[in-house]
């Protein structure tokens, strides 16, 4: 992400990656957001999380629908392919996508008109197909492109620019994705990178459908005073449940002081991820506790973030269909066509 | 039993008739009919089978007609000869259907009302349903068996040959042994009974031909599905939807056998039950866009769902397979009824200015090739492709020519940059024409770190770049108009059945898609009663340039089509510039397979829709003349 145009010379001292990438190499085009927006920080730690991943750029692939979320998709990982199709309808996209070459890494961004009104069902269905990708919800509570109408997730009471307060009670996708079995589900917010990147990792790392509802304030339309979808407003109510580390497959893992304060969760391809509970009786790794957790501190107006729960035994979409491991796009044609005498075997049997 | 409305005329036909069965949804009756159809295809004779049946698991009245034609036409027969009426729900209906002159066999178990006693026709009872209570056990054998018997009772009556029908009950009860016994039992009921009570042979019966021996009796679905699979389609999503259920059902079944490795009995193929048709579509396109040759299928309700992501697809150039096995429309319609309704709708699907290549296969045979036609062009132009069946071609089985395979066949995979062409490549340029055709190369993710690009929507530039810039939006529509126009030169040309080589005749029929076999069949007929007729049968859209010379050189043309709106006509007119009222309508649209006599009533002037300029009749001979009002 750039929001200035950056000279095409490269600093000498810019870090480089095992990849020999620096972090302008993660980066796209010109957002064309807002000031402010908190997209751009999402786009941002995305970025940072690359580069940290060494992910080869050209082998992820972008997915996105509509809105001022699904345009982000432009401003990072230039090389890659990206995909900015329709309103509310990345999670097909994706489903045929990753059907086709399962050895990309899918970055899907939405945004809350995009996965829980147009989109709600496609998002639902992706989740129940554990379809291995990454999706980040960046969740403003409003429409922006289309000037400031409630989307389904901004809450009771939360008043619009206008002063117009939403009277329909909202979706709450950490809440939705609980319950219809996502096995990787976290809650962050745009203004705190420190949490938001390692998740980001631990999410694209993630052997299946992992969803991130990500508090991204509207400048433009949701960040006044009345909005529980502000900056203000998140920072005052957050409630940070169990901060992560991601640790990478290659690097060693440090015994460290107060390890015991430390779970983890090795991931499927090795790496792991470290908790620190804050919340003592917060078990990450229990789906139905999670809940619980997270019903009973909304009702005290708390905006629980972290990673909230993971599941990584659950096997994904190729898994549970018994799929080649290799891509389907790279089968030889040979080893798809019966051939000539199959088929004339096959006709006896329609006779 | 004795006969009931006296005796008539023999009329003895061999291997030209046709009898139609009515029977409960739901009671075994397809099994016993498909055994009857296949009995006399293995005795070497043509024979089509029609499945009228409801929207319905189980209850309703249902009917299954089948034609014999020893001079092969497959076209559903508007009369029949015999009808076997079984439900005494629709005995009204059965004894009405009855052409003057022909036989009605009833279940007499449930006796048939005064009422419904008609003269001019031949009734036969056999108490099917009391003789299969005092001979099996149990609710559902007794009703499976019954149907077993009325095909035992056909056998006698039509000559059917029992060695044929003993050999293929052993074929499928092989294993079941008691299964087997009881249905030769079942068999010998009918049988015995129809010999002891009635003479046997009706007028009209089977003899012995050798015209089936390189044919094979399929579905259109099930020819699609083996299509798919031999183009190398690797991912299939679906929402299920009569009546394009069963393409997305063979496709498993042929992967399961065919694309499962035998070792790690791991799957080559990857097959998504959406959550609509909607996902379905973007599942698709999603494949495609990966590089999979993938493909739905569907019907009228799901392809309206599709039009969004049919509109993306086409404006970001992504290939992909739909099939789309029409039914009865609008909205709902009639699910389990067959029509054309939407080749308007398909041509130019989703808003905006789009265009999309269609192939329309007129039977099963051609949905295997077309099938494999589909993929190719799909992936050379880049963008979806429409195969446009039928409920009758898809789920009627056909007599048709067995398929064969060209193991040379390496499919098209269109102009797509592979890594070592991206490494001479300084900047990939996703949108632009280099060879003049309308195509651009396309690159696939994860090939090449040089090869990414922004798939997009919205207003884009021929580096896939997002323009609101008139110019460089421009560049790109006018360039997929050109696209399309190439696409009309490598698309399908049309099947045309001159009379003469030398001069056009004095009618030229249009047609597509299922209608082929009534048009062919009424073709001949005109002819035979000295008509001069020319037929073009349409096998894709955009049309190719001959399709208009066609037009052009016929002055009167009849457009033949099963929809209200003659939207074959109005697409010939769309797309040709030749005026809409230059071509006379004949439309079926029912919901039942069309007939030869509709369209041979049609053409001599009976129920055609009013359009100028129609046939005279000059030059015909006096007795068709007679038949023109």
């Amino acid at each position: 992400m750039a929001s200035i145009t950056k000279p095409p010379v490269r600093h000498p001292s810019l870090p480089t990656n095992a990849l020999g990438f620096t972090k302008r190499d993660y980066e796209g085009a010109m957002s064309t957001l807002c000031a402010g927006c908190g997209h751009d920080s999402v786009t941002a730690a995305l970025v940072q999380a690359l580069w940290e991943l060494e992910l080869p750029p050209h082998r992820a692939a972008k997915m996105s629908g509509i809105g001022c979320s699904s345009k982000t998709t432009a401003y990072f990982l230039r090389q890659s392919h990206g995909f900015n199709g329709v309103h509310g309808r990345m999670p097909a996209l994706a489903t045929g996508a990753n059907a086709a070459n399962r050895q990309l890494a899918y970055i899907g961004i939405s945004g809350d008109g995009d996965s829980l009104s147009i989109g709600l069902g496609q998002l639902c269905h992706a989740i129940r197909r554990n379809l291995n990708m990454m999706y980040v919800l960046e969740n403003n509570g409003v429409y922006g492109l289309t000037k400031g109408q409630f989307s389904a997730s901004a809450d009771v009471g939360s008043k619009s620019k206008r002063g117009e307060a939403n009277v329909q009670p909202p979706i709450d996708p950490v809440l939705l994705a609980l319950s219809l079995g996502a096995t990787f589900v976290a809650r962050s917010f745009s203004g705190d990178k420190a949490q938001l990147v390692p998740i980001l990792k631990a999410a694209i790392r993630h052997n299946g459908f992992a969803l991130i509802d990500v508090i991204s304030p509207c400048v433009s339309f949701n960040d006044h005073e009345t909005s529980t979808k502000s900056y203000r407003y998140t920072r005052n109510h957050y409630l940070e449940v169990a901060p992560v580390d991601f640790v990478p497959l290659r690097r060693e893992i440090a015994t460290e002081q107060g390890e015991d304060a430390l779970t983890s969760v090795t991931m499927h391809d090795g790496s792991v991820v470290r908790f620190r509970k804050v919340a003592n009786e917060y078990d990450p790794t229990n789906r139905d506790a999670a809940y619980a957790y997270l019903r009973a501190r909304h009702a005290h107006g708390e905006v629980v973030t972290g990673l909230l729960h993971i599941d990584e035994n659950a096997p994904d979409m190729h898994a549970v269909a018994g799929t080649v491991e290799t891509p389907l796009v790279d089968l030889d044609f040979n080893a798809l066509c019966p051939g000539g005498a199959a088929l004339a075997e096959l006709m006896d049997e329609y006779r | 039993m004795p006969e009931v409305g006296g005796s008539h005329p023999v009329d003895s036909r061999v291997n030209d008739f046709a009898f139609k069965i009515g029977t409960v949804n739901g009671t075994g009756s397809a099994s016993a009919n498909s055994l009857l159809m296949q009995a006399i295809f293995r005795m070497g004779i043509p024979v089509t089978g029609k499945n009228v049946f409801p929207s319905n698991i189980q209850g309703l009245p249902t009917w299954y007609e089948i034609r014999v034609s020893r001079d092969g036409y497959t076209a559903r027969p508007e009369e029949v000869d015999l009808v076997v009426a079984l439900n005494p729900a629709t005995y009204a209906k059965d004894v009405a259907s009855v052409r003057p002159g022909g036989y009605l066999l009833y279940d007499s178990s449930w006796p048939l009302d005064d009422s419904l006693v008609r003269e001019g026709i031949t009734i036969l009872g056999i108490p099917f349903g009391k003789m299969c209570v005092e001979s099996f056990e149990g609710d559902r054998e007794r009703t499976l068996l019954r149907n077993i018997a009325y095909a035992g009772a056909l056998a006698a009556l039509l000559e059917i040959d029992m060695d044929v029908i003993g050999e293929m009950l052993r074929e499928k009860f092989s294993k079941k042994r008691a299964l087997l016994d009881s249905n030769f039992r079942a068999i010998r009921l009918g049988f015995d009974y129809a010999k002891a009570h009635y003479d046997c042979p009706l007028p009209f019966r089977l003899e012995r031909m050798n015209a089936t021996s390189d044919s094979i009796l399929i579905d259109g679905n099930a020819a699609a599905a083996l299509g798919a699979v031999y183009a190398g389609a690797t991912v299939g999503a679906w929402y299920p939807i009569t009546p394009s259920t069963s393409l997305m059902e063979a496709f498993k079944e042929y992967c399961e056998r065919f694309r499962v490795d035998p070792v790690t009995k791991q799957r080559k193929y990857a097959l998504i039950q959406a959550e609509d048709e909607l996902a379905a579509a973007g599942m698709v396109i999603g494949a495609g866009w990966c590089g999979a040759r993938s493909f739905t299928s569907t019907a009228g309700p799901g392809i309206s769902l599709m039009s969004e992501f049919i509109g993306l697809a086409y404006y970001t150039e992504i290939p992909g397979v739909f099939f789309d096995i029409q039914r009865t429309g609008p909205s709902t319609g009639m699910p389990t009824r067959t029509q054309q309704g939407d080749l308007l709708s398909i041509a130019y699907l989703s808003h905006g200015d789009t265009k999309h290549i269609a192939l329309f296969p007129a039977n099963p045979e051609e949905c295997f090739y077309l099938a494999v036609n589909a993929f190719d062009l799909a992936e050379r132009f880049q963008t979806p492709v429409f195969v446009v069946s039928d409920l009758d071609i898809g789920m009627n089985d056909w007599m048709c020519k067995r398929f064969a395979w060209d193991d040379s066949y390496r499919p098209d995979r269109g102009k797509v940059l592979g890594p070592a062409e991206l490494d001479r490549v300084q900047k990939f340029a996703r949108y632009t024409d280099v060879d003049g055709d309308g195509v651009a190369a396309r690159t696939l993710p994860g090939a090449h770190p040089r090869g990414g690009y922004f798939t997009r929507g919205s207003g884009h530039d021929k580096n896939a770049a997002y323009t609101e810039d008139s110019a460089d939006y421009l560049e790109v529509v006018d360039r997929l108009s050109r696209k399309l126009a190439t696409a009309a030169t490598a698309v399908p040309a049309p099947e045309v059945h001159n009379q003469s080589d030398d001069r056009a005749a004095e009618i030229g029929i249009i047609s597509l898609g299922g209608c082929h076999s009534a048009v062919l069949e009424a073709v001949d007929r005109l002819r035979a009663d000295g008509h001069s007729v020319d037929y073009m049968r349409i096998r894709a859209f955009p049309f190719p340039p001959s399709v208009q010379a066609f037009i052009n050189a016929h002055k009167c043309c009849y457009v033949v089509e099963q929809n209200r709106d003659g939207q074959l006509r109005s697409l010939l007119a769309i797309e040709t510039g030749i005026a809409r009222d230059r071509m006379t309508s004949i439309l079926d649209y029912g919901g039942l397979p069309l007939t030869a006599d509709r369209v041979v009533r049609g053409v001599l002037g009976e129920n055609a829709a009013t359009h100028t300029p129609r046939y005279s009749g000059v030059g015909t001979v006096a007795a068709t003349a007679a038949r023109q009002r």
